[in-house]
């Protein structure tokens, strides 16, 4: 039985992997190489667009890893994901130099306009690429490292530690919104020209970030999912299901849970470095409460607890999304939105693809349960064992 | 200029500046005659000694007006301010607005009105026409300075309360020694104690920069702004003449530090008043979130949206008594309470049945489907009203303000205050003292002791999410009054709700009482020392650190059934 379940598992990983290996690899050889009137020619719109799923969806696997395995609900994700772009945008920004609106070689031009004479001292470095990089694992990380230590160690748990991290991205949303605060307040950062050297805007450019966030997909899935199949992650969801008996198993529960979480944070950055770039804005408002909220609604549409389903439930629900508010029927979105959010808790618990386990699995026992049925027909005289 | 007129003019100054027999209401005048005994007899000698000049000294002063020159209507201007005569007013403003109009032959003046009648300047009697020769009597800049300075002094002899009061406060402001005389009439005639307070103190701030007055004079001003102590008492003492001498010049510094202390102690006392009106408002948005989640372990994240339906509803029914009654308007706000609290809790009862019900024990579920719920409201609310801010009006026993000492306290306030209070204490009394509070007491402590003792926990959980909603509903009454109206209401509240319930804890009303002001307060206390934004970011960091120590609110079950 258990083995049944593994090789689904792994076959659905294997199926999932191969789909974004070929998304990554297929949607900007297309784009590229292929004439813009042939019909399998991707437009860089609509690859962009993906690539904006794609890092949503990576986002959607960072909360999984800790809502569908550990039961963490974090409702302050946005936070991190948009700290990782803010770090990534502070990048782009110095990267522009002389070539903004007050021609400043080293302001960015919010802060000529906001009349500052110098960089604030947490601007430095970030012209260097490798150090945006490491700002943007570093800052999440600490975040999440902080306050989760603060948070786990006290047992913060359940709807409590939900409501403080939505305090949490509030706090930080209303931050940001302030000029003097250096993150170009209400407008945010934009305007970039360069990444290492490449236009943004370039085709070719937008191609290698489309193909850099499959492969960030694929790293971060295979990540995940070496950590839910270890030792480490049967602790997690014995945390999950049981966090009192685990602890008094003798595990220290709240280690599990700060490791994870900081890893989950960690991840989320770096879809939302890679995010940036692709729809060239990061402004606070990424920090709404909401916008962390309609990330767990990713993960609970597409089956929380199985990886593949956050992924998933990313691009499906963002589909919808664009679909919807580009018509007609925007006024109807929020209705649309609303309703997921009732129908999924309500009628479909485990998600898409957890319903989708679900069947098979049931499918796979009534078979096992009818061959020992005919075999126990045939052989009358021994009892039938039920599977397991 | 005829005797008639002459006569006329003295009849008009001597009932408007000593009410003797001529006045109808004989009995006010006899009151205010034995209380002022002394203080007429004396004004009345001066008046009778001087009315006949006085009086040509006013038709003269008219007459100036027909010599068509700017320093003639400038003396004529100066004298009219003095004689404290009643026409003097609106002949100045008809020349400030270019309504006077004068006949050189003649030497008589006409004020026209705004609405097209003609009146005799001098007589104040009304004129059929007025000769064609007339010509508008004309103004230039040094003339109209003249002629607003000596307007802001007149109205301190208007009939009206609040004219005279807001002239003694611009006579404090400009301290024009021009206007002592003046000021000194009218302090004699003057009854309401309140303008009384507001001349004697215009006065002192005029003796203060008149370079001629003598020390003991300036030393009584320095006590009498000393006495008003606001702002601007500090304003005028630190904007004195270096030129004083030194004992006034020490009683000044002094003052002024003594209405420093004074008004520190007073900006105190207003923030902690911003404080617990801000707890109050709190308070009514969190307690129904209270009730809730403390009784049924449920996070309604759509419990914003309860508040906006009940503003929604208050906007619905002041709309209609506009339509139809609209002499209840004053009413409308306890209209609207009672069927706010039947529509949020009708709709909470719903949403329980529908979708809470199924999600127990699954609390974040539950938090995801009342944040779905808060989506669909808000869109549905969008729809049939607009997304913009609706207007909701403020009755009159609501509007307005009133000082304390320093500070000003609003109506609608202080109003919210007592509501949100009685709102707590009804629902505290209902939880006591009721069988429905009784059930849901049991339940929150022990839910399946509760019902082994047959309580039926079902409908307790429905009841109690519809008055928790129904509560919410009338918060949005209140918040209408003091916030816009518009469907992301709800929202600008929710976060905070959720901080006063985990501060304070749940299941424990006085939790979320201490909780509601204690956040209150805080928050208005650090917004001038951090921002409005910081101080909101500090509180939120301090919750967060707050929770280090007590994980379960301030005011915690305690108990097996807790971790349950």
């Amino acid at each position: 039985m258990r083995h049944t379940l593994t090789r689904s598992l792994d076959r659905s990983a294997t199926t999932f992997l191969l789909i974004v290996a070929g998304a990554g690899i297929l949607l900007p050889l297309s784009n590229l190489l292929l004439p813009a009137s042939s019909p399998l020619h991707v437009p860089t719109y609509v690859m962009t667009l993906f690539g904006k799923y794609v890092c949503y969806a990576v986002l959607a696997l960072s909360i999984d890893l800790i809502w569908g395995y550990c039961g963490i609900l974090s409702l302050g994700h946005g936070a991190f994901f948009a700290l990782g772009g803010y770090a990534m945008g502070m990048y782009l920004m110095r990267q522009i130099g002389p070539r903004g609106v007050y021609a400043d070689p080293v302001l960015p031009d919010f802060m000529v306009f906001l009349n500052w004479k110098t960089l604030p001292w947490y601007w430095y470095g970030f012209d260097m690429f490798w150090f945006a990089i490491l700002m943007v694992v570093l800052v999440p990380s600490l975040l999440a490292f902080c306050f989760g230590w603060l948070a786990f160690r006290s047992r913060v748990t359940g709807v409590y530690f939900s409501i403080i991290t939505q305090a949490m991205t509030y706090a930080l949303l209303l931050a940001f919104f302030r000029n003097d605060f250096g993150f170009g307040g209400n407008n945010g950062l934009t305007d970039f020209k360069d990444l290492l050297g490449f236009n943004v805007q370039a085709s070719g450019t937008r191609a290698a970030l489309f193909a850099t966030s499959c492969l960030l997909l694929a790293l971060s899935f295979l990540m995940c999912r070496a950590v839910v199949r270890s030792k480490l992650g049967k602790i997690l969801i014995a945390i999950r299901d049981a966090e009192s008996r685990t602890r008094f198993l003798g595990y220290r529960v709240e280690s599990y849970k700060l490791f994870v979480f900081t890893l989950s944070a960690c991840i989320a950055g770096l879809a939302g470095a890679l995010y940036v770039p692709q729809v060239g804005i990061i402004n606070p408002s990424e920090f709404a409460p909401g916008n962390s909220i309609e990330a767990v609604i990713w993960v609970a549409v597409g089956g929380r607890g199985t990886l593949v389903g956050a992924a998933l439930g990313a691009v499906v629900v963002n589909y919808a999304k664009t679909l919807f508010t580009s018509g007609a029927l925007a006024p109807y979105w929020l209705f649309m939105l609303g309703a997921l959010f009732i129908l999924v808790t309500l009628l479909l618990p485990k998600g898409l693809v957890g319903t989708w386990y679900a069947w098979r699995e049931g499918r796979q026992r009534a078979a096992l349960s009818l061959d020992a049925d005919s075999a126990a027909f045939e052989d009358s005289g021994v009892k039938p064992h039920m599977a397991e | 200029m005829t005797w008639k007129a002459a006569a006329n003019a003295a009849f008009r100054f001597f009932r408007r500046g000593i009410a003797v027999p001529f006045n109808s209401t004989i009995r006010r005048c006899i009151a205010r005659l034995l209380k002022q005994a002394s203080a007429i007899a004396a004004l009345a000698i001066v008046a009778c000694t001087t009315i006949h000049a006085q009086a040509t000294s006013f038709d003269d002063a008219v007459a100036l007006f027909a010599a068509r020159s700017f320093a003639d209507s400038e003396q004529a201007v100066g004298q009219l301010q003095i004689s404290g005569n009643p026409q003097a007013y609106s002949i100045i403003s008809a020349l400030r607005d270019g309504r006077l109009y004068a006949d050189d032959d003649t030497k008589k003046v006409f004020i026209k009105a705004a609405d097209g009648k003609i009146t005799d300047a001098a007589t104040g009697q009304p004129v059929a026409t007025m000769p064609d020769v007339a010509g508008v009597v004309r103004l230039n800049n040094r003339l109209r300075r003249t002629v607003e300075a000596a307007l802001g002094n007149l109205t301190l002899l208007s009939p009206d309360v609040t004219t005279r009061l807001q002239a003694a406060q611009s006579v404090f402001k400009n301290h024009d020694s021009a206007a002592l005389p003046l000021v000194d009439a009218a302090l004699k005639t003057e009854t309401n104690e309140t303008v009384k307070r507001a001349l004697a103190v215009a006065r002192a701030a005029i003796v203060l920069f008149k370079s001629d007055a003598s020390e003991a004079e300036k030393l009584d001003a320095v006590a009498a702004v000393k006495a008003r102590g606001d702002q601007e008492a500090l304003a005028l003492l630190s904007s004195l003449p270096g030129d004083l001498s030194p004992a006034v010049a020490r009683g000044a510094t002094s003052a002024m530090a003594s209405i420093k202390s004074n008004l520190a102690l007073w900006s105190t006392v207003q923030d902690a008043w911003y404080g617990i009106s801000l707890g109050s408002v709190l308070l009514l948005a969190a307690i129904g979130l209270a009730i809730t989640f403390g009784v049924m372990g449920v996070i309604n994240m759509a419990h914003g949206e309860m508040v906006m339906l009940g503003a929604y509803t208050t906007f619905v029914v002041q709309d209609a008594i506009r339509t139809y009654q609209p002499a209840m308007f004053n009413y409308s706000l306890l209209i609207a309470v009672p069927l706010a609290f039947l529509v949020a809790g009708i709709i909470g009862v719903l949403v329980e049945r529908t979708i809470i019900r199924f999600l127990y024990g699954r609390p974040l579920e539950t938090l995801l489907a009342t944040w779905g719920l808060s989506l669909v409201l808000q869109q549905a609310v969008r729809t049939i009203f607009g997304p913009n801010n609706r207007e909701v009006g403020n009755p009159s026993w609501m509007s307005g303000a009133f000082e304390l000492g320093q500070i000003t306290i609003t109506y609608n306030r202080l109003w919210i205050l007592c509501f949100s209070l009685a709102a707590f204490t009804i629902l505290l009394a209902m939880l006591r003292y009721t069988r429905l509070g009784l059930e849901m007491r049991a339940v929150t402590q022990n839910r399946r002791m509760a019902a082994s003792m047959g309580i039926a926990t079902s409908r307790v959980d429905a009841l109690t999410f519809g008055l928790g909603s129904g509560i919410a509903g009338i918060a949005g009454v209140a918040l209408s009054q003091i916030d816009n109206v518009s469907p992301n209401l709800g929202q600008s509240y929710i976060i905070d709700s959720f901080m006063v319930v985990v501060f304070g804890g749940v299941g424990n009303l006085w939790g979320t009482l201490v909780g509601a002001f204690t956040l209150g307060i805080a928050n208005k206390f650090l917004e001038p020392v951090a921002g409005a934004v910081l101080g909101k970011i500090a509180i939120l960091v301090l919750i967060i650190l707050f929770i280090q120590k007590r994980p379960r609110g301030l005011f915690a079950l305690k108990g097996r059934a807790v971790d349950a």
